[in-house]
């Protein structure tokens, strides 16, 4: 977890789509929710029955401000073309759009350097990307027969399922931290998981099941003494945490653009400079090469390297307009905003009799995800009658069932708040629970 | 949005009550379905005598839809011809992709889908919520799963 103090990034790019003219400050400004609320016009959508939306869905994925619905539009109706390879005026437009987006997203994870930044589909194909180039490369770095890998049993799927197809084919072993009863990482073996043998160690920062913020830093020094990488998925941490990549002690850090008030269709490597420099490529084709014989190519240097084919522009500029967004509210904000708002959503759910939580009960060291399981009502029976309410919550397995299995429940309800979630929408959600529980019969 | 439409009084008596629940001996084959988005899940085995199913039996966990549903169809298929639980199987798999307009039955006058189906015509209103027609389906996709390895054990 990063300390509190340290200064905020700066973006390299002039934020252009700020929603409010705020000086920036090393004070963390109080959210104007309402003001936040009018730059995203879903919000103000009405579903059946004339019931106003509820939308506490955001760990699944955010809405869209304006202002990237308006980067989006203005991007296809003006400045479309293809990047880097097309050499008229557009082509210049769109290259200095998707780039420039390269360089706002720099600048909002504190990345040293625009050329760490790589652009992926999404998070699961940036953690892919480094699963798999691990398996291929040369040297220390690849991972083989021997080798040990360590994630953790609250990972989503997309942070176990590839670990676990590298393993099966370098040969190398699968081992995780387990969970503790109140849904925190399970530290006491770490000398034992966290040995001579570990190449990777690739964890989560914010659960989106638990809620857990992980100690990221602690555990990635432990893997840099024993020689191991480690990598991070941070999807749900970059929409609600200050992030700064260079102080984090990650070698590798995935996220996701739809999390973060981005569109779908984009996501983000970031990798150590000298780490990337070394990995080989992940997929072939237009853009990553130096050059092209019948024989054999030679490779782009990062981030063109791992950017095969024509890349998401138009949800690259999206992104960078989402951060650009997000850096005008500020973080530090969001992440009080998200501390203040799951604190009332924890004290309200503990209200309604047959709950329970699945993580952490207290607003400490967590992100905004709250799953729960309500007595003798199955998850989708839940989230089916709060949808009739026009509360948007998420029943099922949230990707993590081993993490379901620790807490034996198969699944759960998930309620996420984000920086647009009002105090009326969760007392909505409570309303609903007490509805759910008393048309079930249960209450 | 007519939540009663969904949840019948029909289906929540077989999701607290379910009927043939519970896993019993004998059994030519057993199957195991899960809903990859959801986890929901179902063991099922199927007995034949002949050419007719004389058990179904399963052990299910998951949402009042899928419970009532495996409910509903053991009720239907015991005791019946594979041929004829087979279209029952198919009646209830249109039904399901009604979108809610369940059409009279004109070619089956004498016997139509609501007697057919029984109990099971009581899911029509599930047809409208598209992210739930796959609870219904779980029990049905596990039994017809089951006797067509059955059938093919038998078949040297």
């Amino acid at each position: 977890m990063p300390s509190d103090d340290r200064p905020m990034s700066t973006p390299m790019s002039t934020p252009m789509n700020t929603p409010m003219s705020t000086e920036r400050t090393e004070a963390v400004t109080t959210l104007d929710v309402a003001r936040i609320r009018g730059d995203f016009p879903i919000l103000s959508r009405r579903l059946a029955d004339d019931h106003p939306l509820v939308y506490l869905d955001s760990a699944n994925t955010s809405q869209k401000p304006r202002q990237v619905i308006d980067a989006l539009r203005d991007h296809y109706a003006l400045h479309n073309a293809n990047v880097a390879r097309a050499m008229h005026q557009l082509g210049a437009e769109a290259t200095a759009a998707y780039e420039g987006a390269r360089d706002a997203i720099a600048g909002f994870i504190g990345a040293p350097s625009r050329d760490e930044v790589v652009f992926a589909k999404n998070a699961s194909e940036a953690l892919n990307l480094a699963a798999n180039v691990l398996a291929w490369a040369d040297g220390d770095l690849r991972v083989g027969p021997g080798d040990e890998v360590v994630i953790t049993e609250m990972e989503h799927h997309s942070n176990i399922v590839p670990w676990q197809l590298l393993c099966q084919r370098t040969g190398a072993t699968l081992r995780w931290f387990g969970l503790t009863d109140e849904g925190r990482l399970d530290l006491s073996n770490i000398d034992d998981l966290i040995n001579e043998r570990t190449k990777v160690v690739s964890l989560v920062w914010v659960s989106n099941m638990l809620g857990t913020v992980n100690p990221v830093t602690e555990i990635a020094s432990r893997a840099k003494q024993a020689g191991a990488l480690t990598v991070v998925d941070a999807s749900q941490a970059v929409p609600q945490l200050p992030v700064d990549v260079s102080t984090l002690g990650a070698d590798l850090v995935a996220f996701t653009g739809h999390k973060l008030l981005g569109p779908t269709g984009i996501g983000v490597l970031w990798g150590r400079y000298d780490l990337l420099a070394q990995l080989p490529p992940f997929l072939g084709g237009g853009e990553m090469i130096a050059t092209v014989a019948m024989e054999r190519s030679t490779y782009a240097p990062p981030p063109s390297r791992f950017e095969a084919g024509t890349p998401p522009i138009a949800q690259a500029v999206g992104l960078g307009a989402a951060v650009d967004y997000l850096s005008g509210v500020g973080m530090e904000a969001v992440a009080a905003r998200e501390q203040e708002i799951t604190a009332y959503a924890l004290k309200r759910l503990a209200e309604v009799p047959g709950i329970r939580i699945l993580g952490p009960t207290e607003a400490i060291d967590r992100g905004g995800a709250v799953s729960f399981v309500v007595d003798g009502v199955h998850p989708h029976d839940v989230s089916q009658v709060l949808d009739s309410r026009g509360v948007a919550v998420r029943a099922g397995h949230h990707c993590a069932k081993p993490a379901h299995a620790r807490f034996g429940a198969q699944s759960s309800v998930r309620a996420s708040a984000y920086l647009y979630t009002l105090e009326e929408e969760i007392d909505a959600l409570v309303e609903g629970l007490e509805h759910t529980r008393s048309y079930f019969g249960v209450a | 949005m007519d939540l009663d439409a969904l949840y019948q009084e029909i289906i929540l008596d077989h999701y607290k009550r379910p009927h043939h629940a519970g896993l019993r001996e004998p059994y030519d084959t057993e199957t195991h379905h899960v809903n990859p988005t959801c986890g929901d899940e179902i063991t099922l085995r199927v007995h034949l005598s002949g050419d007719t199913v004389s058990d179904v039996s399963y052990d299910a966990e998951g949402c009042s839809i899928s419970q009532a549903s495996a409910s509903v169809m053991s009720d239907l298929v015991i005791g019946k011809t594979v041929p004829e639980a087979m279209g029952l199987h198919e009646d209830f798999v249109a039904l399901m992709q009604s979108r809610g307009a369940v059409e009279p039955d004109e070619d089956h006058l004498d016997n139509p889908l609501e007697d057919r189906l029984e109990d099971g015509i009581a899911f029509a209103g599930v047809a409208k919520f598209p992210a739930r027609i796959k609870c219904a389906l779980l029990g049905w996709m596990a039994w017809k799963d089951a006797v067509a390895q059955a059938t093919r054990k038998e078949t040297p």
